[in-house]
């Protein structure tokens, strides 16, 4: 498998996937920089731009490499379309959290630096083929997409707008979990963006949860999982605990394709595996379907 | 405050920290042994020993840093879920299974009687001997264990029964099978279903709060946690792992993680303490059982009086307001 899938399985924790170690910036992105890439499914060499034009998707195979929430948010939306929401609120250092010498809130600096986001999720109100949607879509390119406070207030007004407006919505997903830095603050997300879940489905309201790879712990754990409908993308990590956690409690290799869309979708838990290409086409068609009247 | 337990005034373990009153406890039996065997009398000697020993007590309590809690949190003779239901739940009816897959022992539910309350208690036992905990699989529990656990919540709601849940377990259990019956999906839906359930629900951790596994059984009205207690995102040991890139570290971690009752108070995480006799839980089951079963007596009255859905609006905006950002002027 690809390099930065073994890094997120290091850095998955027993009970929750909590945020990852930042491995250097160059490790770190989807994609590697340079004219030339090669795919780490087919190991084809491939032209850079050739996938990047292709949606982060290997010409060759198929395989989805992971993209950026900005890139996301521009393939998701009709060109222009997205007034971005609740940019407003920011990453505050609650625990004063530090280790070895490093602390939580120069990390957030620096995350903030690489990305140009202020935090792990983009929240906004946009068109999908003409559809209007609220939408989230989460940074995997930001401290692994992992969930703190921001991220659960985003996440939660977001809910609340679509109650408000009797909106679709649509939440892609990839995180590392909850965020170790803000303590059992970010564990209290799950529930809380949960909460905002039943009410806007006690008005009706339509969720449709986009999964991509990865998803894990308590991200997977509340709002990935709440979904009326489960999108997942082809071949991406979906669970609660990491691969190597369960390995090191079982003490066995884990069966091929454990965890995986597929297998997912096969145990009952995600309704429709769906190519990045046709995820807009999708959407739209299955806010038609569920559009009253 | 009670003394504690002549015959397990140490609750039978010492922990690493407690090196400077460990040997009290010994010393005080051998001078009743002694004195039953002699038959002279050692009273005053036992009274000062006695004394010497609760103000250690008291000293070293006062001041537990986050893990020496975890460690009190941990202590294998503090009273599990089973304990306090023997103690505070009379005619206890367990009931069992998912009505899905199987009977999740990890999660204990079923009626029973608090005080005067009618109630449904679910509540994570941890186990006690070797096979005791390999049954309840060490407090972690599958998707079935919150499934039955919302079946039964929902038997509570259809009923106007208040909910009681007691929370101890490291975490939810990150197996294969776990994984396969979708445990992150049942732990969304009991947070969902939770959050608007139209009856009062009592949250308390008891022993170990971990993580997610702990969570999806504990959306309520009242979250509290015992005096020594801990309520974390992650388990110490594994925060260190990944930070500091050795579990040794976890004391650090412990700490850093701000997990224990206090803190989680502060940071507007939980609503109450619930007070522990001198030493902890495990040197005085019973007063442990007992400011516990006072808790929950007083907070259900409480909660009787709102009507169902100011009961759900408040449990809303209280959820609602947990988490701390900054907010910028809007541009």
């Amino acid at each position: 498998m690809a390099k930065n899938t073994k890094d997120e399985q290091q850095a998955t924790s027993p009970y929750d996937a909590a945020a990852l170690p930042v491995p250097s910036p160059r490790k770190k992105r989807e994609v590697p920089d340079g004219l030339w890439m090669r795919c780490p499914n087919c190991e084809a060499m491939l032209y850079r731009k050739a996938v990047t034009e292709n949606l982060e998707v290997c010409p060759k195979c198929e395989h989805h490499f992971r993209m950026g929430g900005r890139a996301r948010v521009e393939h998701l939306c009709d060109p222009g379309s997205f007034e971005e929401l609740f940019a407003e609120i920011a990453p505050a250092d609650p625990l004063n959290f530090h280790w070895q010498g490093k602390s939580y809130a120069k990390r957030i600096a620096g995350e903030q630096k690489k990305t140009g986001y202020v935090e792990a999720i983009l929240t906004g109100a946009t068109y999908i083929k003409g559809r209007r949607v609220a939408l989230g879509v989460m940074a995997g390119d930001f401290l692994m997409g992992s969930m703190g406070s921001v991220l659960g207030e985003k996440l939660t007004r977001l809910i609340e707008y679509a109650t408000e407006h009797s909106l679709p919505l649509v939440v892609v997903c990839i995180s590392g979990g909850a965020r170790m830095h803000e303590g059992a603050l970010s564990l209290m997300q799950m529930a809380k963006t949960s909460a905002a879940l039943a009410r806007y489905d006690e008005a009706g309201g339509l969720y449709l949860a986009v999964l991509t790879d990865p998803t894990t712990g308590g991200t997977t754990a509340s709002f990935a999982m709440l979904g009326d409908i489960i999108i997942a993308e082809p071949n991406a990590l979906i669970g609660f605990a990491g691969p190597r956690v369960i390995a090191n409690t079982i003490k066995a290799e884990l069966p091929e394709g454990f965890q995986r869309a597929e297998f997912l979708q096969e145990k009952g838990f995600v309704d429709t595996i769906v190519h990045r290409k046709e995820l807009r086409s999708e959407i739209a068609r299955l806010i038609d379907y569920c559009k009253p009247g | 405050m009670a003394e504690p337990n002549t015959n397990e005034l140490d609750g039978g373990i010492a922990l690493p920290f407690e090196k400077s009153i460990a040997h009290f406890p010994k010393q005080i039996a051998d001078l009743e042994a002694e004195q039953i065997k002699t038959g002279r009398d050692f009273a005053a000697e036992i009274r000062q020993l006695r004394a010497q020993y609760v103000s250690m007590l008291r000293k070293t309590y006062q001041s537990l840093n986050p893990w020496e809690t975890v460690q009190v949190a941990r202590h294998p003779r503090r009273p599990l879920a089973k304990d306090y239901i023997d103690t505070i739940v009379k005619n206890f009816v367990e009931l069992h299974g998912d009505r899905c897959f199987g009977d999740d022992k990890a999660i204990i539910g079923g009626l029973g009687r608090i005080g005067t309350e009618k109630i449904m208690l679910l509540a994570q036992h941890k186990g006690r001997d070797t096979k005791e905990k390999i049954i309840q699989n060490f407090g972690m529990a599958q998707p079935e264990g919150y499934r039955k656990a919302l079946r039964l919540m929902k038997l509570a709601e259809k009923y106007q029964l208040p909910i009681v849940t007691l929370i101890d377990t490291p975490g939810a259990y990150p197996g294969l099978g776990s994984e396969e019956r979708g445990v992150a999906e049942a732990i969304a839906v009991n947070l969902r279903e939770m959050s608007r359930l139209r009856v009062p629900i009592v949250c308390i951790v008891i022993g170990e709060g971990g993580s997610g596994g702990a969570l999806g059984i504990a959306v309520g009205d009242k979250i509290a946690v015992m005096e020594y207690a801990y309520y974390s995102v992650i388990s110490p040991e594994g925060c260190a792992s990944i930070l500091w890139r050795t579990a040794e570290k976890a004391p650090e971690a412990a700490e850093a993680l701000q997990l224990t009752g206090a803190s989680l108070q502060e940071l507007g995480i939980i609503d109450d303490v619930i007070p522990e006799p001198l030493g902890a839980a495990h040197r005085n089951p019973a007063e442990a059982a007992h400011n516990l079963e006072q808790y929950i007596v007083k907070t259900l009255r409480t909660l009787k009086r709102f009507k169902a859905d100011n009961l759900v609006n408040q449990r809303y905006e209280s959820w609602r307001a947990k988490g701390k950002f900054l907010e910028r002027e809007p541009k």
